[in-house]
């Protein structure tokens, strides 16, 4: 008895320790080790990690994937710019999100299951789907120009498609239940009373929303934020539809250095350097987050 | 400073309504300045709907509430001068003790030295110094209550309304603190308002009591009076034990009091403290378990006849260390409780089960009732 409960325990935390090993680690190993082969005409299309010559083998190691990525400014900028645009779409996310999970999280119990089914619901169409509708929407010739056209308040399309802002709305529109889902959850346990004796005290609502209610969504805040931030410093398909020709973001180069150049060492180069500037956010959220629950 | 005798708190026919029903139904009441009023009931019966009322929490559907002559209508909770002591202490969880008493302070937007000074002051009272920096959830139960206590008194509110106080606290805490709470009340002058479904701790904590049931104030006295001179079978039945018989009035009031036959007791029934009555009348008797006599001779005083004193046999005895009570069969077939002070150690010989007893009661302790 005593036995298989041990194996069971085992059993149960292997599982997620194998999935995390075989899916992330491995792959990450492989990538990690392309990165610092050399490019050359073969398949696979770069350098093995053991060379021969004269029946000895040699060490085959090349940074020159990595400077590459410092002396030529195109990534850099596009780093910045993933960075820039993943920070400003959380931004916005948590204060579109935030208000619609608090709604969420005091309605009626009658009401709530729709309320969250509706946030759900744009899920059930495909992503991509969804992005090109955005370009129906945006285009010069599209819905919003064509009825701002039509009422007279502009008399020339207005440039929406290939901007920031087309990249900003695709992001914040699609990652937007990412924000809500883990706010909505967090907000729904917080113990009205605490509000209560805050009024009671002598806090103005707003008052009391600062004092009591914000400091204890704080782990929905992080969870939120980093569900909505760490797909959005990748995001390929967005910024490719609706973005600028001349501002790439970090998942399109990526993926440009793979398919269009077939460097293989430059693009997994990019990978590594995308998920150290990743890294480092997380580990700081957590932590952050850790305080924050030690104090509860 | 006005008369300490006027109403410091004035409800006049407050009604709250929660769709169709009626969680609070026109409550007039006055509460003097200083005074502890417990407000009992049991759950449902509107007592914790009232106070919140009076914390600005619920709004009345009808009527007023007047606290210090300002009508309080239009006021919101953060406005008003009442603090409250929430059942589950409302303690705010990411605080520590010191930020969470001091809260209420820096609404105020008082001196941070000023707001030491008091927060200090006030956790010496409730005897909570040296756990300024921990966290609510680093407190037992009883150290929480001390908390929220000291949080809801340190503005120095004029009227603290307290939410079944001791009910999250241990049998040996709860009385400890009860007496507590009494000698801070005093020491601070503050009204208090305890909502509670425990009628030992309104007993003990309150200078008055006002029993509710279904949203109406049934009775408001002292806890003597109460319990003494309950208005009504609800009051008698929920305040202590109480044995109660259905009966008719036997002719009119004489000097001696009002005579009444009950099939259930077996015996007539003298009443000397009762008011008017008319003959014929249904009406229900009230005698407490502890002003039964008990004995295995017949009463000297009942002279053969059956006034005052019926015949039973005992059924059931449980032991309380400081009494004992007794569950005795009537001819009728009903139960009545005794209950005896334990005076002697070991008496010489005690009551069994199945022996045949006499029971009787003075003419004084009847409560005759007749709603």
């Amino acid at each position: 008895m005593r036995l298989s409960a041990r194996t069971g325990r085992r059993l149960v935390a292997g599982i997620p320790i194998l999935w995390l090993l075989v899916l992330f680690l491995i792959p990450f190993v492989i990538v990690f080790r392309i990165s610092i082969a050399d490019v050359r005409l073969a398949i696979p299309p770069y350098t093995p990690l053991v060379s021969w010559h004269h029946g000895a083998g040699h060490l085959e190691l090349h940074w020159d994937a990595y400077q590459f990525l410092f002396t030529d400014p195109l990534y850099v900028s596009s780093y910045l710019y993933s960075l820039k645009v993943a920070a400003v779409s959380t931004l916005c996310c948590l204060a579109l999100g935030y208000p619609m999970a608090y709604a969420i999280a005091r309605a009626g119990p009658g009401t709530r299951p729709l309320l969250l089914m509706l946030i759900v619901l744009p899920f059930w169409t495909s992503f991509l789907l969804r992005v090109y509708a955005w370009i129906g929407l945006l285009n010069n010739n599209g819905v919003i120009n064509n009825v701002l056209l039509y009422l007279g308040v502009i008399r020339q399309p207005l440039a929406l498609m290939q901007t920031d802002f087309a990249v900003y709305i695709g992001i914040v529109y699609s990652y937007l239940p990412f924000m809500i889902l883990p706010l909505y959850a967090n907000l729904e346990k917080h113990d009205l009373a605490l509000l209560e004796a805050a009024a009671d005290l002598g806090a103005r609502p707003w008052r009391a929303f600062l004092a009591v209610t914000l400091p204890q969504s704080l782990p929905g805040i992080f969870a939120g934020a980093l569900l909505v931030f760490i797909p959005a410093v990748g995001e390929y398909v967005i910024p490719t539809l609706l973005g600028r020709p001349d501002q790439l973001m970090i998942g399109r180069v990526l993926s440009d250095e793979f398919f269009e150049n077939r460097d293989w060492p430059v693009a997994s180069a990019v990978a590594i350097v995308m998920l150290a500037l990743l890294v480092v956010p997380i580990l700081l959220l957590q932590r952050l987050e850790r305080r924050q629950l030690g104090a509860q | 400073m006005s008369d300490p005798n006027s109403a410091y708190v004035s409800l006049s026919g407050v009604t709250k309504r929660f769709g169709d029903f009626t969680a609070v139904d026109s409550v007039s009441l006055d509460i003097r300045r200083g005074e502890i009023f417990c407000l009992l009931g049991g759950s449902g019966s509107g007592k914790t709907t009232l106070l919140r009322m009076l914390a600005g929490f619920d709004t009345p559907s009808a009527g007023t509430i007047r606290i210090d002559g300002a009508d309080m209508s239009a006021i919101p909770p953060y406005e008003r001068p009442v603090n409250m002591m929430f059942q589950s202490y409302a303690l705010f969880p990411h605080m520590s003790v010191e930020k969470n008493v001091a809260f209420g302070l820096e609404q105020e937007g008082e001196r941070r030295e000023q707001i030491r000074r008091k927060v200090g002051e006030i956790l010496e009272l409730v005897k909570m110094s040296g756990f300024g920096t921990r966290k609510p959830h680093q407190l037992s139960g009883g150290q929480r209550q001390r908390v929220a206590l000291a949080r809801a008194l340190v503005k120095r509110p004029k009227l603290l309304l307290l939410d079944e106080p001791l009910a999250a606290l241990d049998r040996k805490l709860r009385e400890h603190t009860q007496f507590e709470l009494l000698n801070i009340q005093q020491r601070l002058g503050v009204t208090f308002i305890v909502v509670t479904h425990d009628q030992e701790e309104a007993m003990t904590l309150g200078t008055r009591l006002g029993v509710m049931n279904h949203g109406r104030i049934v009775q408001v006295g002292s806890p003597a009076d109460i319990y003494e001179s309950p208005a009504t079978r609800f009051v008698a039945d929920f305040i202590g034990s109480v044995n109660m018989f259905e009966g008719q009035v036997r002719g009119g009031t004489d000097g001696a009091g009002a005579y009444i036959e009950s099939a259930e007791l077996g015996c007539t029934l003298r009443a000397e403290r009762c008011e008017r009555l008319t003959a014929g009348a249904t009406v229900w008797t009230a005698i407490r378990p502890e002003r039964i006599n008990i004995g295995r001779q017949p009463p000297a005083q009942s002279g053969g006849s059956a006034e005052n004193a019926v015949r039973g046999t005992v059924r059931e005895i449980a032991y309380m260390g400081d009494m004992s009570i007794y569950l005795v069969q009537l001819a009728s077939g009903r139960m009545l409780r005794v209950t005896l002070p334990n005076i002697t150690r070991g008496a010489e010989r005690a009551l069994a089960r199945g022996e045949s007893v006499w029971l009787s009661w003075h003419g004084s302790s009847p409560v005759v009732l007749t709603e």
